[in-house]
Formats: C-alpha cells, sequence, structure tokens
C-alpha cells in the first residue's frame, strides 16, 4: 500500500540547514492502522508531507500503491492538526466536507448526500448548515474527518490529529478513529507524540528517533478488541507496550 | 427603534440649527443660512415635472455614472490585477516596484497628462478617477491573496481542488476581508477624484456646476453641491456597507472565537 524506501529531507542551506529525515524505511500493508509515534520536532510532519506529495524529499522515494509520488495522490486524504486554519471558514460545515468532492464525477446532489452521510458518521448529522466558527473545537476536528471520510481515501494520513483538543475530546476521537476505520476499507497513517495513543489506536507503531529521522522501533500492537478507553488502557499487554515505546522514544535501549 | 434612531440623530437638528441662527446673525456672503441653501438647491434641482429639474437630471446622472462606472473599472483591474500579483511571485517581482512608483504620483497630477492622452469628457474623466482609486483595492488585493493561509492552499493541494474553484472559493475568500478594506477606501476617493476630474474641461456634472457657482459668485448654489456630495457619499457607503456586511459575517464571527 505504502513503501517509503530510503527517504531523506534536508531544509534549506548553510547554517539554517536541516536534516529532517534520514535514510528512512518503513512499508504500511493494506487497511492497516498504523501509528508513527516521536519526539516533538523529529521530522514527523516532514515525512507526513513528503507521503502526501507537499514536499519533494530531497532523497529517497515514496510509493503508494505502487504509484511513485511526485504530486498529492489522487486516492489519499489528510486531515491536518490545525482544524481551525484547514477547514475554510467562509464555507458552511457541509460546504466544506463536500468541496474535494468536486474533482470526481458525481451531480451536486449525489455530493451533498455523500457530505451528509459523512458527516452523521461522525455525529454531525445537524451541523451542516453551520459554519465552522459555531462549532467546538472537537466538532471542527470531526468535521475535518469527515471532509476525509467523504473523499473516500484508500489511504488516509492524519497529522497529530488531537493535538489541539482537551482529553476527553481526545479519547472520544480517538474512539471515533476506531470505528469510522471499521466502516471504511482504508488505510491510516496516524502521527503522533503521545504514546498511549498510538498503543491504544494503532494495529502497529513505529517509532522514529530524533531528527534527523530514522525508524528505531516497529511494534505489532496485538490488544484484545473491540479497544476501549478503560479496560483496553489496564489490560498488562498495553501497560507493557506502552512501557516499550516510551523507552524508544526517549532513545532509552529496552530491557 | 426610534428610541435608537432619535439617539443617533439627535445632534443633526441641533447643529442646523445653531448653523441658522449664527449664519443670519452674521450675514457673511460667503455663509448663507441653510434654509436659503435648502430654497436655492430646490428652485434649482428639486422643483421639476418628477421632483428632478433638467438641470439635476443633465449634471447628477452623468456624473453618478461616471462614478459607479469608474469604481467598477477599478474594482475589476485591481483585484484581478492584485490577486495574480499576490499568487504569483514571479510577476510580483517584476510589477511592485511600478506599483510603488505609479502609486506615489498624485492623481490631481495626473489629470494634466491624461488631458493630453485622452479625448475630453467621460473618456478623460475616467481614466482620473479609475488611476486616483486603483492603488488601495490594488494593494490590498495583493497583500490579501498574498497572505492566504499556507495550510488552506495545501488543503486544497491534498483534496485536489481545481484551478477555477480554488481561485473562487479558496483565494478570494480568503483574501476578501483585505480586498473589501480596499474596495472601502476606493469608494469615498472615487467621489473626490469624480468632482476634481469635472472641475476642468467638463460640460456637464456636480463638479462642474460648482465651477459655474463659484464662477458667478452664487455662494447658496455652491453649498448646495456641496450638500449634494454629502449626500451621494453617504447613500454610497452605506450601499457598500450592506453588500459588505453579509459577505464578511464568516470572517467577524471567526475572529470573535479565535
Amino acid at each position: 500500500m505504502l513503501e517509503i524506501d530510503n527517504l531523506s529531507h534536508v531544509y534549506g542551506d548553510g547554517p539554517t540547514r536541516h536534516h529532517a529525515i534520514d535514510g528512512l524505511n518503513l512499508s504500511v500493508a493494506e487497511g492497516e492502522l498504523l501509528c508513527i509515534v516521536g519526539p516533538s520536532g523529529c521530522g514527523k510532519s516532514t515525512l507526513l508531507r513528503s507521503i502526501a506529495g507537499l514536499i519533494k524529499p530531497t532523497g529517497g522515494q515514496v510509493r503508494v500503491e505502487g504509484e511513485l509520488v511526485r504530486q498529492t495522490p489522487a486516492n489519499l486524504a489528510v486531515v491536518f492538526q490545525d482544524y481551525s486554519r484547514s477547514l475554510f471558514p467562509w464555507m458552511s460545515v457541509a460546504d466544506n466536507v463536500a468541496l474535494p468532492l468536486r474533482r470526481k464525477d458525481m451531480t451536486k446532489q449525489q455530493r451533498r448526500e455523500a457530505a451528509h452521510e459523512a458527516l452523521e458518521s461522525v455525529g454531525l448529522a445537524e451541523a451542516g448548515r453551520k459554519y465552522p466558527f459555531q462549532l467546538s473545537g472537537g466538532m471542527q476536528q470531526r468535521v475535518a474527518i469527515a471532509r476525509a471520510l467523504a473523499y473516500r481515501p484508500t489511504l488516509m494520513l492524519m497529522d497529530e490529529p488531537f493535538g489541539s483538543v482537551d482529553a476527553q475530546t481526545r479519547e472520544d476521537l480517538e474512539d471515533l478513529v476506531l470505528k469510522v476505520r471499521g466502516h471504511h476499507q482504508m488505510t491510516i497513517v496516524l502521527i503522533t507524540h503521545d504514546i498511549d495513543e498510538s498503543v491504544y489506536v494503532g494495529d502497529r507503531v513505529v517509532v522514529l528517533s530524533k531528527a534527523p529521522a530514522h525508524v528505531v522501533g516497529d511494534l505489532k500492537v496485538a490488544l484484545p478488541g473491540p479497544r476501549d478507553q478503560i479496560t483496553t488502557r489496564e489490560h498488562p499487554d498495553f501497560v507493557h507496550l506502552r512501557a516499550e515505546v516510551g523507552r524508544l522514544v526517549r532513545g532509552v535501549a529496552s530491557v | 427603534m426610534i428610541k435608537t434612531l432619535i439617539k443617533r440623530l439627535w445632534l443633526v437638528p441641533v447643529v442646523l440649527i445653531a448653523w441658522e441662527l449664527i449664519t443670519k446673525a452674521v450675514e457673511s456672503p460667503y455663509f448663507p443660512p441653510p434654509t436659503v441653501i435648502v430654497s436655492r438647491m430646490y428652485e434649482m434641482w428639486f422643483s421639476g415635472p418628477l421632483i428632478l429639474t433638467d438641470e439635476a437630471v443633465d449634471n447628477f446622472l452623468p456624473s453618478i455614472v461616471r462614478l459607479i462606472g469608474s469604481w467598477g473599472v477599478a474594482v475589476a483591474v485591481g483585484v484581478a490585477l492584485g490577486v495574480a500579483i499576490g499568487r504569483a511571485a514571479w510577476l510580483a517581482d517584476y510589477i511592485d516596484p511600478l506599483v510603488e512608483f505609479a502609486r506615489a504620483v498624485p492623481p490631481p497630477v495626473m489629470f494634466s497628462v491624461f488631458l493630453v492622452l485622452f479625448t475630453m469628457g467621460t473618456q478623460l474623466q475616467v481614466a482620473t478617477i479609475v488611476f486616483g482609486i486603483v492603488w488601495p483595492i490594488l494593494l490590498n488585493s495583493i497583500d490579501g491573496a498574498r497572505n492566504v493561509d499556507r495550510l488552506q492552499i495545501e488543503t486544497a493541494t491534498v483534496f485536489g481542488v481545481p484551478a477555477s474553484l480554488r481561485l473562487f472559493r479558496i483565494i478570494l475568500p480568503a483574501a476578501s476581508p483585505k480586498i473589501f478594506a480596499g474596495l472601502r477606501l476606493s469608494v469615498s476617493l472615487a467621489l473626490i477624484l469624480m468632482i476634481v476630474s469635472e472641475l476642468k474641461g467638463s460640460t456637464d456634472g456636480i463638479g462642474y456646476l460648482l465651477t459655474i457657482a463659484s464662477a458667478n459668485s452664487d455662494m447658496p448654489a455652491l453649498w448646495g453641491g456641496v450638500v449634494v456630495l454629502g449626500v451621494l457619499g453617504y447613500v454610497f457607503n452605506t450601499l457598500f456597507l450592506m453588500v459588505e456586511r453579509p459577505m464578511l459575517t464568516w470572517h467577524r464571527g471567526a475572529r470573535r472565537t479565535a
């Protein structure tokens, strides 16, 4: 599904030069929910932007479904951390969700229905006519998720999607991601700096080193389903895994 | 409703009455009392068969048409060029110095140049008005289009929003608070330049009436022209706000909660 081969990226030149990613290899299978964790400023966003075709990496290759990424692949959607900037404030919620569908071969009516359906699946069926600023932060991020879902991507990238909401909302949104992945056939790559979140949400957790980033750990998360905020988090395997990931993130050798 | 109206407008009659009393007491020929101005205005312009006299129709209408027409041209040119310069860095490199130079030239100076370049009459007047008012529109459009949030552009890129939609649904709305700021300035500037362009070489218009009145030392008529201009300015500004307000509701809402 997603193949990253010896990816490197360097920003700038001279004294402002920043080596963000160095020789990163990663492969994601179809239908997988992969969480990428790493210390802040480690190049996670650079990685995501390379996958999305928003920047051209200085070295290595990214392939989505076998195709070399040169610009954003047609079947790829992104949920950004900063929903207040990535939703268009001058459009209603429904228009925000429907806008990306304009490139698809759909009638106006079909687009409207698809937008409504996507909003329904994130629990915002009634909010279509509202404007983003009339919604809370968590609801705005739900709109951004609905926009990505309506687009019916095969690969969904999420860049610290719950980094700007409070803890309660964060848990709700984590569960929303687990719920919608059950209904849609898609691969999800979720970037986070929250260790617990990566273990709770992911099928697999990849840990990046600090910049320049490369993979320092790759763990399978085999937790009994369905996952639940209380019981999953107290499960011995969860506790063990989060400790393991935590050590990797801090650069301490596992014991 | 009536209470707020009284609250907002009580000063107007007070000033008018004070003006009337003072000018009657002073008896200066340059400062006729408001009642004299109003009766002169009525006699000249508002005593026609359909309220307006021929003189009013023949002079107010061309002025207003030129004002609106020139403003339309300036908006079209200013916004189109501004957005293009704001979004294309290479274009900005070429045109920015020219813009900075041209906008530093006072428009009344250009009037003399245009006098040579263009035919007397409407062509000359439109050129003067457009040259005078296009700058705030152009500069604000450049600024607005240049500073569209990068994440908004990236979102459009990720979701493959086609180019025309990107322009009309993303770049223009994102730049619209700035663009409207420029348009608001241009509305009041347009009125000033309309008069300037009619003071010389014109055969009709409100500016022309003012020149005649001034040549005849007809002070009530001159003041009457000033009143008409004030009313026109107020009306245009009000109309503008009526268009602007619903179009920028989202902006005020987003700012309030941000």
